[in-house]
């Protein structure tokens, strides 16, 4: 195999692998934001269902794709907003609502979906890569890295942040002290609701700009149920990574690599059948959590409703 | 609307009696009203804010809605095909309530059923060739009872030694059989004589026999049959009480000496043998065949039904018959429209949603609800018993 199919190769592969991990990356932080504090979201999938749809219908008819991720985050956060009042202030099963979310979400993209295009899929314009000088000169990396769409790097930087905030601030601390010891976070005076509501409608918020990006950036049109577990993913990625931004970076690209493994497989002459391409994700799911199960951590309060002085 | 609520009504009288069985402790003569609004509110909820929801897509409600009842209940032949949807639906439900019963959360019942229907149907047709039919129904149903059973063994161990959350696993569990569904339908069990990728055809006088007089399948006999025996099981043996101590408190239930991880990977496999005997009933009765990417997804749906059935395995059957009107009713209600299968797929999250809210209701008056008191203090609901 000669030195520039191996370039190619990795480049696909690395470029593939930002592709794919981009929309579980923000799935996985807004599931890890959730997680921390408390409430399980299991309803991320509908979120980003919700988030793709919308995105791209605002970007079709605006014909702005920053204008229409705004939108898809906008809308995983109105979902969200079910979280906040059914769990968060009702304290009602966060499984059972998760579910509810995830089937009705499903079904009522579908149909808006059919109610307004019929069976045809408007495809938009893809979203323009910014180079960044210098950088993307790097073979192989180069191209693949430091040549995405801005949001790419808008992902990362938001990783930054939220590693630093989830850190080093109060509201960090907060945000773990709703997940592991709610009592004590309310004895300090502070609002567990709130604490709480935030955290839930940042996932929604991060959900519904994964599948933003996922319908925009990535397919560039919009299939009902299009995410295909991609939230389900993102769950176990938050999961494995502990509660930790940098953590789930690598997990999310990691993933992304395995879904477009075939993808690179093919540009040097190997053909996998899409049932396998489809299907290997969630091997290496199971395979990871197989591996790691005595790893994977999770909040002592998560799931848990909090009402004052019931224990 | 009108024949719509009053098919409610019946369906959640029989809802009733089941749940009213239950708590006999109670005895007020309020708790009956109250579980019948219970079980019928978040059902009328969830229509309504559908009925809004197609106004405002432009088209007539109530059309949708008679469309549905008259195609799935008052029509000669939707009514059997209504009839013969249940029996899937009713061994999944099953598998279902002997996992929720013991809090496992079996939520990939859609990929156990999928393996399995993709092995029934590619050995099915060599198998009935060449065995009388009455024993190759048995190993093809044994087959797809260890099939699905067998697929939930990765969540079960996982949840069993790791405690991992096995909603996660199971979940992944169903992308992957799915998938290696397709894959075996693709490859091996490909029929030669057609040109979309499917599996040979078992002719249409080779499958399952039919109730004398209609085009209903005995395996919704045997759904019936299987839905009496968890309920006599869960309720009347000392398997079934070890289940449910195993979901009311696994602490307890350590201290009394149970296995927990055996009960659970034993509760788990059970569950998947269910909706692995759905998919040989679905095959063999209905289809004699196995598509590439076919997949009915009935298991999504159920959650709210059992739910709502408060896992009780007879108040599932009205409930289910139910929802397969809904479902066979609206296939053609849909078409009508120009909507998608999955509008009925919006309903059943919304119906799942609009329950939780009344369980909320009926927690503050001290009521009970649908979750058993260990589900609940698992999930650490703060009940009014604890």
């Amino acid at each position: 195999m000669s030195d520039m199919l191996t370039a190619a190769f990795l480049s696909a592969l690395i470029s593939g692998g930002i592709l794919a991990g981009m929309p579980l990356l923000f799935a996985s932080l807004g599931e890890t934001i959730s997680e921390r504090g408390g409430v399980l979201n299991i309803g991320l999938e509908g979120m980003m269902l919700m988030g793709g749809y919308t995105g791209f219908v605002v970007t079709l008819y605006s014909q702005s794709h920053w204008l229409g991720l705004l939108a898809g985050a906008g809308a995983g956060l109105i979902t969200a907003l079910l979280m906040v009042v059914f769990c968060v202030r009702l304290g009602l099963d966060q499984i059972v609502v998760g579910i509810a979310i995830l089937i009705a979400a499903g079904g009522f993209t579908s149909v808006l979906q059919r109610a307004q295009f019929g069976t045809t899929y408007p495809r938009l314009d893809a979203m323009s890569a910014v180079e960044i000088p210098l950088f993307a000169k790097i073979p192989v990396i180069g191209p693949s890295l430091f040549a995405q769409p801005a949001i790419v790097y808008v992902g990362f930087a938001l990783v930054a942040v939220l590693h630093w905030v989830l850190r080093s601030t109060n509201m960090g601390l907060n945000l773990r002290a709703a997940g592991e010891k709610p009592e004590a976070l309310d004895a300090a005076g502070v609002s567990v609701t709130a604490v709480r509501s935030i955290a839930a409608l940042s996932a929604g918020a991060f959900a519904g700009l994964g599948g933003a990006y996922m319908s925009i950036v990535g397919a560039g049109i919009f299939v009902p149920f299009m995410t295909h577990g991609a939230g389900f993913i993102g769950i176990v990625i938050a999961m494995l990574g502990r509660g930790r931004a940098l953590w789930v970076v690598i997990g999310s690209l990691l993933f992304g690599m395995s879904v477009s493994l075939t993808t690179a497989l093919q540009l040097v002459g190997i053909t996998v059948p899409i049932d396998v391409v489809n299907m290997l994700p969630f091997v290496a799911v199971l395979v990871v959590l197989v591996i790691f199960a005595r790893q994977a951590y999770l909040p002592a309060a998560l799931g848990l409703p909090y009402k004052r002085g019931i224990r | 609307m009108a024949t719509v609520v009053t098919d409610v009504v019946s369906t959640s009288r029989a809802v009733v009696r089941g749940a009213s069985a239950a708590k006999a402790g109670t005895s007020a003569r309020w708790a009956w009203l109250w579980s019948l609004g219970q079980a019928i509110g978040p059902i009328l909820l969830a229509l309504l804010v559908s009925a809004a929801l197609l106004l405002a897509l432009g088209k007539n409600p109530l059309t949708f809605y008679r469309d549905i009842v008259s195609q799935g209940l008052f029509n000669k032949g939707g009514i059997q095909d209504t009839a013969i949807r249940m029996a899937p639906l009713l061994l999944m439900a099953s598998g279902l309530i002997v996992a929720f019963r013991a809090n496992i959360w079996n939520i990939g019942g859609d990929g156990q059923f999928l393996l399995a229907a993709a092995l029934v149907a590619g050995a099915g047709p060599p198998l009935i060739g060449a065995l009388p039919n009455a024993l190759a129904f048995v190993i093809l149903c044994v087959t797809a009872v260890v099939v699905g059973g067998g697929w939930t063994v990765v969540p079960a161990y996982l949840k069993a030694r790791y405690g991992l959350n096995e909603i996660i696993t199971s979940l992944m569990m169903t992308f992957v059989g799915v998938n290696f569904a397709n894959l075996l339908i693709k490859g091996p069990f490909r029929s030669t004589t057609t040109q979309v990728p499917q599996t040979d055809v078992i002719p249409f006088k080779e499958l399952l026999p039919r109730i004398p007089g209609t085009r209903i399948h005995v395996g919704l006999v045997l759904a019936l049959i299987a839905v009496f025996a968890v309920h006599y099981v869960m309720t009347r043996t000392a398997f079934g009480l070890k289940l449910r101590v195993l979901g009311a408190n696994p602490r307890a239930a350590a201290h009394a000496g149970l296995s927990i991880p055996r009960l659970t990977i034993v509760g788990f496999m059970l569950s998947g043998a269910f909706m692995g005997l759905a998919a040989a009933v679905e095959v063999l009765g209905v289809w004699g065949y196995v598509r590439a990417d076919w997949n009915p997804n009935f298991g999504l749906p159920l959650f709210a039904l059992v739910f709502l059935a408060r896992l009780n395995a007879l108040a599932v059957i009205p409930l289910v018959g139910f929802y397969a009107v809904i479902s066979m009713g609206g296939h053609f209600a849909a078409r009508q429209a120009a909507l998608p299968d999955d509008f009925m797929l919006m309903i059943v999250g919304l119906i799942l949603l609009f329950m939780t809210l009344t369980e909320y209701l009926a927690g503050r008056s001290e009521r009970g609800g649908y979750l058993s008191a260990g589900l609940k203090k698992a999930l650490g609901k703060g009940g009014g018993d604890e």
